[in-house]
């Protein structure tokens, strides 16, 4: 049999491929948290949550409106956008300009109390969100047997940050929104509604985390806890990657997942704090984070 | 000129940092087309009333009209679609935008703005570095791009603040030939410099300001006339 370092190739890859998958989670929810801090200079606690909203509203669009997956797929970021929206505009937008910490303390909060909610009407055991019949099955990759739908949400996540990169770097809101992070006043006295565009950026941070949620319904179980489970991993994703960093984010994304993944081939028990010990060692070494620009 | 409504018209203005009074009462007035340029020692409020009139600084009393509109109710990215554009003593450029990027920020606020050739045909050096980030550019680039990018806005007025600052004299020179050419085009511009020799070269009027107010106003023809006066207060 083929082995790599002593490791029979087939679980290599496998593993490595498990990595990408959850690397795909880690890349869309880290680059949420990076565009909002980046304009809003907030650290977004209730990323979590808004991610298990997005997984929850999806659950209740199909079992209460007979709603499947495709349609949530457009629907759940536009409702957990909205919510984010509101959020923004009633609560968030009060605190700009005091200490950062009233901001990190009210999305904390709220991440509690909409975990909370869900948690008395729903219990902690998952509900299940079944695959959508077209991407049922698998594929033999030879060293594998990946299921369709895990190959789908990498390619998914892909897109997904590609778009946002590409809107973020190559657009005029983009460019809106790069030099707002800069110097938000001279921005706004230039004639762009820049609290406007701080509502919409913490719209779409919301709504990214919500379709990290939609998609993640089918491969974990819809839980009032998915949000708080992997938020964690996801703070340590940014900070190795660098505070606001979009592209920072998105690589250090995979670059994580697939790290988790080799150590699972090769050390398993340390499979869970890897992640945290990759984030002290560059904590140590580059304070600002891999891809962050010195302060 | 005289008659006529000016452009700009502040009366009474004060304005605060915190609780630092920085404005005592300023009157300005601003006619269609003409260089005004505010004289004074560092420190006595000549920026401050720039970012006043902007809007920049929102704790401020008093009445700036522009055009027949009443500045001090809008907000702040409500006033350059009155018509006015800002160029910042720290010229604000912005590092991670290209120079098309930060050319192209500000949005179109009226019809008569210059087109990307016209700007292009004034700033040949900003043509050959469009690609390059907002960082790498020289002092006297990003003072160029800083003014430039206004052009593109359809704004009748400029508020410029010290857009000599650290330059050499052949850019000086460069920026004094801009500003004429805008002058030719009928630009309205309200100019903080502490570059003499440079302001009375380009302005039509000048006011004179102390401890927050303006002392006194003249034209560029009565310049010798208060010669005595500007040695007392600038020390020129």
């Amino acid at each position: 049999m083929t082995t790599i370092f002593g490791i029979p190739i087939q679980a290599f890859l496998g593993q490595l491929l498990l990595g990408l998958i959850n690397g795909s989670f880690y890349a869309m929810l880290s680059l949420g948290l990076a565009v909002i801090f980046g304009m809003l200079r907030i650290i977004n606690f209730a990323h979590g949550a808004q991610y298990m909203l997005g997984a929850f509203v999806g659950y209740l669009l199909l079992v209460n409106l007979g709603i499947g997956y495709w349609p949530a797929l457009i629907l759940v970021p536009l409702a957990v956008g909205l919510f984010g929206m509101m959020v923004e505009r009633l609560g968030l937008s009060r605190l700009y300009g005091i200490d950062p910490l009233y901001g990190l303390l009210f999305t904390f909060g709220l991440a509690q109390a909409v975990e909370g909610i869900f948690r008395y009407y729903y219990g902690v055991s998952g509900n299940p969100y079944s695959v959508p019949p077209l991407l049922a099955g698998g594929t033999n990759l030879g060293f594998m047997f990946l299921p369709n739908y895990r190959g789908w949400v990498v390619v998914a996540s892909l897109i997904v940050c590609l778009g946002t990169w590409l809107l973020i770097e190559k657009t005029r809101l983009g460019s809106y929104l790069r030099a707002a992070t800069e110097n938000p006043r001279l921005v706004q006295a230039f004639g762009v509604n820049v609290p406007l565009l701080l509502t919409l950026t913490y719209g779409l941070g919301s709504a990214l985390a919500g379709l990290a949620g939609i998609l993640a319904a089918p491969i974990y179980q819809v839980s009032p806890l998915m949000g708080s489970d992997i938020i964690i991993v996801v703070f340590a994703v940014v900070v190795v990657g660098g505070l606001g960093s979009i592209l920072g984010a998105i690589v250090t994304g995979y670059m994580l997942g697939l790290a988790e993944g080799l150590t699972k081939v090769f050390y398993p028990e340390a499979s869970n704090i890897v992640i945290f010990v990759i984030m002290a060692i560059v904590l140590l070494l580059r304070p600002a984070g891999l891809f962050g620009r010195d302060a | 000129m005289a008659g006529a409504a000016p452009l700009l018209s502040v009366r009474g203005l004060n304005a605060w940092y915190g609780e630092s009074h920085a404005l005592h009462g300023v009157d300005i007035d601003v006619h269609r087309g003409e260089t005004v340029t505010l004289l004074g020692r560092n420190g006595v409020g000549k920026t401050t009333t720039l970012r006043a009139i902007m809007g920049l600084i929102r704790k401020r009393t008093g009445e700036i009209a522009f055009d027949g509109q009443d500045l001090m109710r809008l907000p702040l990215h409500r006033t350059a679609y009155a018509g006015i554009g800002f160029v910042p003593e720290e010229r604000g450029i912005f590092a991670s935008l290209t120079v098309d990027e930060n050319l192209n920020l500000p949005p179109v606020v009226a019809k008569g703005g210059m087109s990307t050739e016209e700007i292009f045909g004034l700033f040949p050096n900003l043509k050959e570095r469009r690609n390059s980030q907002g960082i790498k550019l020289s002092g006297g680039e990003q003072q160029m791009l800083a003014i430039a990018r206004m052009l593109r806005t359809g704004v009748t007025m400029l508020l410029l603040d010290e857009p000599t600052e650290g330059l050499a004299p052949v850019i000086v020179q460069h920026i004094g030939e801009l500003l004429m050419t805008l002058k030719a085009r009928g630009m309205t511009v309200l100019l903080v410099e502490q570059n003499f020799r440079f302001a009375s070269r380009v302005a039509d009027r000048f006011y004179l300001m102390e401890h927050g107010k303006v002392v006194s106003g003249f034209p560029v023809g009565e310049l010798s006339a208060h010669m005595d006066e500007l040695h007392d207060v600038l020390g020129v």
